[in-house]
């Protein structure tokens, strides 16, 4: 019995056209980008996830969870802006530094996001993954390369430390 | 959702932000106003492969599948298409000088639309028998008139010259008011 073609047409990845992603995420994206990286280098952040995610997008194995997708490489081009701009220290125990984050003067809400800044760098990332950028804990893991139930622990452990800091308390 | 959790989610999008800027898409198409509608129009290496009065989502998503996913709104990418459609549209140009690829279209569509400058003339008829014939077709007007109802490059190939044995215009993908227009244009011009 001959079998028709069919089935490998629909095995094929169907991605939307690249403009349809821009105009559904690009706020989401800088959103993420300016929370994790502050007002200025956050639109350079974005800019650069875009410039990735254009680039890795035709070879891109599944149409599924793009939105995930690219606030993940947001967060992989903080991480990096991050690392780079940070001073070299010889002491593994030194003080996490926020070099980069919201310039929390020109936000609202500005002890909260000077609070996330100064949270340590997973937790911090965890928690702007997980309300900024609307993930669930599977989204926030595969961006931090790590399980659901760190994801679970790390935003955990962020509430209670800002919990903390700003004087509220869970009700 | 707690209190804080919330205030971690308001965070909102300043107003001075803006999309990002991106190369040359393997497909960049821009939506231009005309006087018969808005034509969404899109090149791929250097060629024309969409002048259509389809929908943007419809169109971009067709050619995602077939060209690349790398579709971008690009206007500038655009300009000479569209200078060259203002001016025919004014009645300045008679022809189109662009690199078209129809591959958009089936090896049928292509057929009958490749040579579409050739069997018709600027300013004149012809009916979808007489092309049928020209296409060595001659029973087959029927199915070149549903190709040329699926012309992905409207108005850049005139399927808008080609209508019925009675003289009636029959049909248009932007509609017989948007045929009547391109006809009355070429009659005067």
């Amino acid at each position: 019995m001959v079998r028709s073609t069919g089935v490998m047409v629909s095995e094929q990845v169907q991605l939307p056209p690249f403009q349809a992603l821009i105009d559904e995420h690009w706020r989401d994206v800088i959103r993420l980008a300016r929370a994790l990286a502050g007002a200025v280098d956050g639109d350079d952040v974005a800019q650069r996830a875009w410039e990735k995610a254009f680039a890795a997008y035709p070879a891109l194995k599944s149409a599924r969870n793009l939105r995930s997708w690219l606030l993940t490489i947001t967060a992989r081009c903080a991480t990096d802006l991050h690392r780079a701009r940070k001073p070299q220290t010889p002491l593994d125990d030194a003080p996490p530094i926020a070099v980069t984050g919201p310039d929390a003067d020109d936000w609202p809400d500005p002890d909260l996001w000077r609070a996330v800044n100064e949270l340590p760098e997973r937790q911090r990332l965890a928690v702007t993954l997980k309300y900024v950028g609307d993930l669930d804990h599977h989204g926030v893991a595969a961006a931090l390369d790590t399980t659901p139930a760190a994801s679970r622990r790390l935003v955990s452990d962020a509430l209670t430390t800002l919990r903390d800091k700003l004087g509220v308390h869970h009700v | 959702m707690s209190d804080l959790e919330s205030r971690l989610s308001r965070l909102a999008v300043p107003a001075n932000a803006r999309p990002p800027v991106l190369p040359t898409a393997d497909v960049a198409y821009a939506l231009h106003d005309t006087p018969i509608g808005t034509l969404l129009l899109a090149v791929a290496g250097g060629r024309v492969v969409a002048s259509s009065f389809g929908d943007e989502e419809t169109l971009t998503t067709r050619l995602a599948r077939a060209i690349s996913p790398r579709v971008l709104r690009q206007p500038g990418a655009l300009d000479d298409v569209r200078r060259q459609l203002d001016e025919y549209l004014d009645g300045r140009r008679h022809s189109f000088d662009l690199q078209v690829d129809l591959t958009l279209a089936s090896p049928f569509q292509r057929l009958v639309l490749s040579d579409l400058p050739l069997h018709t003339s600027y300013g004149h008829t012809t009916t979808y028998g007489q092309l049928a014939g020209e296409i060595h077709k001659p029973k087959a007007a029927r199915a070149v008139g549903t190709a040329l109802g699926a012309n992905p490059l409207c108005v850049v190939l005139p399927c808008h010259r080609v209508i019925g044995a009675n003289g009636n215009l029959t049909g248009y993908a932007g509609g017989l008011e948007a045929k009547r227009f391109l006809l009355n244009l070429e009659s005067k011009s």
